[in-house]
């Protein structure tokens, strides 16, 4: 039987990675690969897994559904629902290779679905918020089934493994992306299991997180009051949500909700000029549940861009690098220098200073 | 004697180190690119020149041996070393020199956050850091004794010399800071004051050396003012709790 929360205690590690081209060039998964792979150490092969941003530009305007499924009954359940809630263009197994590391699979599937006309007559709410509502559903009452990626023009893959061999099993070097995120799990705390590996997802974001979360329950229970749930028995999750609220719902700027998640610290917000002071006072005062405690660095993919956010305390390494049309970042200096020997700039990122990279229109 | 890294692990490297030590008295390394542990806790009269970028805790324990990068560092180099010389022809990342006990460290540039967190001294062990570039947040946190030294150079314009709480909770050693602190990012229980005689003749005699090390103008270097950081308490958090 898994070991639950409490029962068990792993020394922390993690890796993260990202790469994007900021001419929106798309390239393969080889080099992401490469790059969490040199971090090897820092997993214990309880978790591995990326998120691709261009990966489909044939269903570019669809929402890609990738889910795994427990047994054969899920799947029936599951595409009953989907089936009746969207208009799906194309389904298929998500193909594998078989790799001897990788144990025993779920059923994985992909779908690729518009919003039937006819569903959003009746309701007052957008696609996106539809299509959230859908997913959480799906998570929360279908039994044996979990949507691991919503988005549009994007996916994640992950597993239980070497973040490596997630890559090699979901054969990323045949899929092309303008930009890849990856993530080595080192669990602590709680069990490493297949929904649980990183990317966490909705919609278009997805999260890659080295850290842990001490504020985890009051920031649950503050997206719980706005209809998200949090079963994954991880911390990640919660980082998600709270992007999905703050920006897309609510329509903070990426780089405020940033600011609310890793807060400037109240003697900053004092030094500030009195219009500054004014807003942070009122983000920190408003958004006080939303304030990630923790040590925690982390790579955000949406449809904005990519985020890299550090603690405030900067409690995790995370470096970041450029060459060319391409920003890199990743928990090691040498992670970057494997893809990329010679950067033209190499910096760490700093304490609850956000940087952010916005995508460019996809070429080609 | 030559090594070359390549991408085997960090078992295998450290392995094959440690054989060539045993008949050589120096070795080079050459194409490593993060692997963990080179030349922990290895002894006096050995010597290892390292190619790349070589990974976290690189000299760990160092115990009198020395190390010598043409690169850049990455987190925890010389974390807990008691005695020997780490030198690094580039930046190093977050923790450097962490609990160091003995011994010297040289950088070129910048060091990440908390460099020199919890260094100590103890009777006549004396651990020193010499950084030439910036340094990122809560440099010396915990600092317990031992001396580091912050020499800012090829600052850019807008950059602060030390990162934010500066010397959180230093209880013990000194801190030699090249030109004007940036007060905000000063932690509480920190005194700034001029250098002694003694001081100065230890600041300049790193100086030095990190000129002859790094090919720097030491008249240059020297131009500017140096500040001394030090614990006003040795137990700054004695009242934190309860009042004894």
């Amino acid at each position: 039987m898994l070991k639950r929360e409490g029962q068990v205690r792993i020394p922390s590690g993690c890796a993260i990675s990202a790469v994007t081209d900021t001419l929106g060039k798309r390239f393969s998964g080889t080099d992401i690969i490469d790059s969490i792979a040199l971090m090897h150490d820092r997993s214990n092969g309880l978790g591995g897994g990326f998120a691709a941003y261009g990966i489909y530009p044939e269903f570019k305007d669809l929402y890609a559904f990738h889910i795994f499924y427990d047994d054969n009954d899920a799947r029936v359940k599951t595409e009953e629902f989907l089936f009746k809630h969207y208009d799906v263009e194309y389904f298929e197994q998500i193909p594998t290779r078989k790799i001897s590391s990788i144990g025993k699979a779920p059923l994985i599937w992909r779908y690729f679905g518009a919003v039937p006309i006819s569903k959003m007559k009746k309701n007052d709410y957008d696609d996106d918020e539809y299509t959230a509502k859908c997913v959480i559903r799906i998570n929360n009452e279908i039994t044996g089934s979990y949507v691991f990626s919503s988005g549009k023009n994007m996916g994640a893959f992950k597993a239980v493994g070497y973040p490596e061999d997630v890559g090699e099993y979901y054969m990323l070097d045949e899929y092309k992306a303008h930009t890849w995120t990856a993530h080595g799990r080192f669990p602590t705390n709680t069990p490493g299991w297949w929904g649980g590996a990183h990317p966490f997802t909705l919609l278009d974001w997805s999260i890659v997180h080295n850290g842990e979360i001490s504020s985890y329950d009051a920031n649950r229970r503050f997206v719980e009051q706005f209809g998200y749930h949090c079963n994954l028995q991880t911390d990640t999750e919660v980082i998600t949500y709270l992007f999905d609220l703050l920006v897309r719902r609510q329509g903070l700027k990426l780089d405020m909700a940033a600011s609310v998640l890793a807060a400037p610290e109240w003697t900053v917000i004092d030094s500030m000029s009195e219009k500054d002071k004014e807003l942070y006072t009122a983000l920190r005062t408003v958004y006080s549940s939303c304030l990630i405690n923790g040590p925690f660095s982390i790579l955000v993919g949406s449809k904005h861009g990519l985020l890299a956010l550090n603690d405030r305390l900067k409690l995790r390494s995370l470096i970041t690098a450029k060459k060319d049309s391409k920003i890199y970042f990743a928990s090691e200096e040498s992670a970057i220098r494997v893809i990329c020997p010679e950067p033209e700039e190499i910096k760490a990122v700093e304490g609850g200073v956000p940087i952010f990279i916005p995508f460019a229109e996809v070429n080609g | 004697m030559k090594i070359t890294a390549g991408k085997q692990g960090f078992q295998t490297l450290n392995e094959q180190v440690r054989e060539k030590l045993s008949h050589f008295d120096e070795i080079e390394i050459e194409d490593v690119n993060g692997q963990r542990y080179i030349g922990a806790a290895m002894d006096k009269g050995k010597t290892v020149r390292v190619y790349g970028t070589p990974g976290n805790d690189m000299g760990a324990y160092l115990s009198g041996g020395k190390i010598e990068v043409f690169g850049n560092a990455q987190e925890a180099v010389g974390n807990t070393m008691g005695g020997g010389e780490i030198i690094i022809h580039g930046h190093t990342g977050d923790t450097l020199g962490y609990a160091m006990r003995d011994g010297e460290i040289y950088v070129r540039n910048r060091a990440g956050s908390r460099a020199g967190i919890h260094m100590k001294e103890f009777e006549n062990m004396h651990p020193t850091v010499v950084i030439g570039g910036i340094t990122g947040a809560f440099l010396a946190e915990y600092m317990a004794g031992g001396t580091l030294i912050v020499l800012g150079l090829g600052r850019e314009k807008g950059q602060e010399i030390v990162g934010a709480h500066c010397a959180t909770g230093m209880h013990g050693g000194k801190i030699y800071i090249r030109g004007e602190i940036p007060q905000n990012n000063l932690s509480e229980n920190i005194n700034v004051s001029e250098l002694n005689e003694a001081e100065t003749a230890e600041l300049y005699k790193c100086v030095k050396k990190y000129c002859e090390l790094f090919k720097e103008d030491e008249e240059y270097v020297l131009k500017e003012k140096f500040y001394k950081l030090s614990p006003s308490s040795s137990r700054p958090y004695a009242n934190l709790y309860t009042k004894n």
